[in-house]
């Protein structure tokens, strides 16, 4: 039997506000309050809620059937707990059916599971926890941000305890091969991967609106029509979106909620199922393996990481971040850690592309700087306030290895103290009785 | 198709961007097999690079009819130009412009730069476009810039053929807003005369259709490219401690020479490091002299006086980075050439050339902050300056007069009804 999985990504970034280098050392708040509260409130009002709606009815109007599920970062938590704590109610709602599954996501839609193992770990752990504090359930499968894959990435989630991982379909990985099976992980067996199909995707997220498409108007009936045409043997489609695909890049006119709202009934009329990454994992068998060498990702035409970590300005944007991993991980100060979260958002590094020169591709999200340049510069002058406050808290003249295994020495004396205490307290006892 | 250019200034004697860009777009446009170009000047010094267009000097062109010999005449032009071309144009005289102060052979004296008695100059200019015009077979007339117009608007009255007229700068550029009413009305009758009008950005083209009042349809903008620099591996750039911040050019109003003084004024109040070089001279120097000493960082700002030839590219090869605050600027050459040297550029919105420039910084002339900002993530951020010299180079080096050359063979077509 064909089942379709739907899986929306939901995240907000922390937009940075025009941050000069005479505020180095002088201002230690980066954001731009207003542009993030007028983003969240638009997204909220134009998608998330009526979306949240859309999916609800359509969840109870199918006795269950209909199943969804959600990789929500939890920076976009944050902003909706400042500016909108109604979606995160309209999500719990949703979280009541039963009907949807909550996936782990590296906690700031960050680089870090590829520049650093450590803060990856750290990071999906914030996440989830912060996914069952709100929804009550511990997510089970992974996917990264923007579907970042690669068999040491895999490896590593497959160390932080998920055996289902997300991935995108890229061509120069798939090949031949059909994004709509169950696939295994190159050498570790008990990881599986499920793959985006990123035509079916597509055709959603860019094309629904497109009235130049030649499959345009896209109607229920029609796509489902599309994956009943398919071969028998293939029968999980992943069909993996940016949430604001329903209301913002197609807006409410274009009949995409229309169209979602007509999906059940034409699933069912043809013997299509819905289901949720975990279900179709835990039913199905890998029918073949899949190694991936250098990271993929979901993003642009390549696939890879170039939107990310391609032209100078990024390398050393990001080289410069993670160079601080380890200190900020050893000290304790809130402040930095939140600010340490916002930084690593994937979209600071995006803004500093060089590649929509050349390509000029239109990008759904307009991009806040006159220039990659101006966006270099301005998150580096923030990079290098935060840098400061890090070093503050540990002089740089120390390695971080020796000042590992001094804090190693605090925090055993502390806990050498405790036992002490405890044994002392122990014997007081005895020899009080 | 044979042009008939009229220009002021030609390599390598040249006073300003007028001459550079009249060589370069003459050099693109000659790339075309059938293209014939003669070009008019007031006056030659005998070394220009004639290998791929004709030269006429103004100076030669006999406008008075006198009775010489071929030996006389020979003698007089001294190689500067054949005497049958001499005797060829002399049967084009039609006018009488006796009252025109002529020497032996008819000619007239031309000083070839900008002085003091511009308007006569451009008169008797006029007088000998009209010779030229009687003698010459052409299909199209190219004016370049004001001083040249009068000619142009003259040749067409006499030969019916199409003009086209190229405005490099207007006179709100140069005085901004101030203009000469003598200058705008040979401006505006230029223009009014024209088939068509070539402008050398937006920015000019916005002047001439709001303030010269012309039709959208008859202004097309064709933006300046650059010569390759041949002598580009011999620059380089020594080590020295500190960071090079340059400003080069005519130290002027509209070159925005204070905006320079108040960002270097904001730099060095945070940063160490970082020298300022404002290169050239102007009416302003003496007042941004005393501005840097009021600002208090007169030992980290200098001045160097006027430069030329390869100095100046030897100074932004030199620089860390090159700003042009321009308060206005139709195209504005410079930050080309310094991209050219691998020299990252700070630009204003407000010049001609930000429209076709992605790999250099462009900010409002008055946003002192953001200039500062930039020179600091330049100076301090090690990738920034790389990425910028890097992708400046490839941008740079696409930017080519062949190409301008074929934008203007297109409205030449146009308005030859081809």
């Amino acid at each position: 039997m064909k089942t379709i999985n739907f899986i929306f990504r939901v995240h907000q970034r922390s937009n940075l506000k025009r941050y000069r280098f005479f505020d180095i050392g002088n201002d230690h708040y980066y954001y731009d309050d207003y542009a993030d509260e007028t983003a969240v409130r638009q997204n909220t009002d134009l998608c998330y809620l009526e979306a949240n709606r859309t999916l609800l009815e359509m969840i109870k109007s199918s006795n269950g059937k209909f199943k969804v599920s959600f990789a929500i970062s939890g920076l976009a938590l944050e902003q909706f707990e400042r500016y909108a704590p109604e979606v995160i109610d309209s999500f719990q709602e949703l979280a009541k059916t039963g009907s949807v599954e909550f996936l782990a996501t590296p906690n700031a839609h960050s680089l870090a599971s590829v520049y650093d193992a450590d803060e990856f770990a750290i990071q999906t752990k914030l996440q989830t926890n912060k996914i069952k504090q709100l929804f009550g359930k511990t997510p089970t499968t992974f996917a990264n941000t923007a579907l970042i894959y690669s068999d040491e990435i895999g490896d590593e989630i497959a160390k932080q305890g998920y055996k289902t991982i997300m991935i995108e379909g890229a061509k120069h990985i798939m090949g031949w091969k059909s994004p709509h099976y169950v696939y295994g992980h190159a050498y570790n067996n008990k990881v599986k991967l499920l793959v985006r199909d990123n035509k079916l995707s597509d055709d959603i997220n860019y094309r629904f609106s497109q009235w130049n498409w030649n499959e345009y108007p896209l109607t229920a009936e029609k796509f489902i029509g599309w994956i009943n045409a398919a071969p028998a043997e293939e029968e999980v489609f992943n069909i993996f979106l940016g949430y604001e695909a329903l209301g913002v890049l197609n807006n409410k006119n274009s009949g995409i909620f229309e169209f979602f709202k007509a999906l059940p009934y034409h699933a069912m009329a043809n013997g299509v199922a819905f289901a949720t990454p975990s279900e179709v994992a835990a039913k199905a068998k890998p029918v073949d393996t899949i190694s991936v060498l250098h990271p993929m990702s979901w993003a642009d035409e390549e696939k890879d990481l170039s939107a990310y970590c391609a032209n100078e300005l990024q390398n050393e944007a990001l080289q410069k971040l993670y160079s601080v991993a380890q200190r900020v991980h050893l000290c304790n100060d809130l402040l930095l850690k939140i600010d340490w979260q916002r930084l690593q958002d994937t979209s600071h590094f995006y803004f500093m592309t060089t590649k929509h020169y050349s390509n000029g591709m239109i990008y759904a999200e307009p991009i806040p700087y006159e220039s990659p340049y101006e966006a270099f510069m301005n998150y580096m002058n923030v990079l290098s306030d935060f840098m400061d406050r890090v070093n503050a808290q540990y002089p740089s003249s120390i390695e971080n290895e020796e000042l590992n295994a001094l804090l190693k020495t605090i925090s055993n004396q502390e806990k050498e103290i405790a036992s002490l205490e405890n044994k002392l307290a122990k014997a007081t006892k005895k020899n009080g009785k | 198709m044979r042009a008939l250019m009229f220009g002021w200034e030609f390599p390598p004697h040249i006073l300003g961007g007028l001459g550079t860009a009249s060589y370069g777009l003459t050099k693109g446009m000659s790339l075309q097999p059938d293209m014939d170009i003669t070009f008019v000047i007031p006056k030659p010094w005998g070394d220009e690079d004639q290998s791929f267009l004709h030269i006429i000097g103004a100076c030669n062109v006999p406008i008075v009819w006198k009775d010489v010999n071929w030996n006389q005449v020979n003698e007089r032009l001294g190689g500067r130009m054949h005497p049958d071309e001499y005797f060829q144009l002399r049967n084009g005289i039609k006018y009488d412009f006796r009252r025109i102060g002529t020497n032996d052979i008819g000619c007239v004296d031309f000083s070839g730069r900008y002085p003091d008695n511009l308007l006569e100059e451009i008169s008797n200019y006029e007088a000998v476009a009209s010779v030229i015009a009687h003698s010459r077979e052409f299909d199209v007339i190219h004016a370049h810039d004001w001083l040249t117009y009068p000619a142009g608007r003259f040749a067409k009255q006499i030969s019916g053929k199409p003009m086209v007229i190229h405005v490099h700068a207007t006179d709100y550029d140069r005085s901004r807003g101030q203009v000469n009413p003598d200058v705008y009305r040979i401006e505006k009758e230029g223009m009014d005369a024209a088939d068509h009008i070539i402008t050398v950005s937006n920015l000019t083209r916005n002047t001439v259709i709001e303030k010269y009042h012309q039709d959208p349809n008859k202004v097309t903008t064709v933006h300046n490219a650059v010569e390759p620099l041949s002598f580009v591996n011999e620059l380089h750039k020594s080590a020295r401690k500190d960071k090079v911040v340059t400003f080069l050019g005519r130290i002027t109003m509209q070159k925005g020479p204070e905006y320079f003084v108040e960002v270097a004024a904001r730099v060095l109040s945070r940063t160490d490091g970082v020298r300022f070089v404002m290169a050239g001279s102007g009416d302003m120097m003496n007042k941004m002299i005393r501005l840097a000493a009021q600002r208090g960082i007169a030992d980290k700002f200098h001045f160097t006086g006027f430069l030329k030839g390869r100095a100046v590219y030897e100074m932004l090869a030199e620089s860390d980075v090159y700003m042009m605050p321009s308060v206005s600027e139709p195209f504005g050459i410079s930050p080309l050439e310094a991209m050219q040297c691998g020299t990252p550029s700070i630009i204003s919105k407000q010049s001609g050339c930000a429209e076709i420039l992605d790999h250099a910084i462009k900010t409002d002339y008055w946003d002192i902050d953001a200039m500062a900002d930039y020179i600091h993530a330049i100076v301090k951020y090690p990738a920034m300056y790389k990425a910028l010299r890097q992708n400046g180079l490839d941008e740079v080096n696409n930017i080519k007069w062949e190409y301008a050359g074929q934008k203007v063979r297109r409205i030449y077509d146009m308005v030859c009804g081809r």
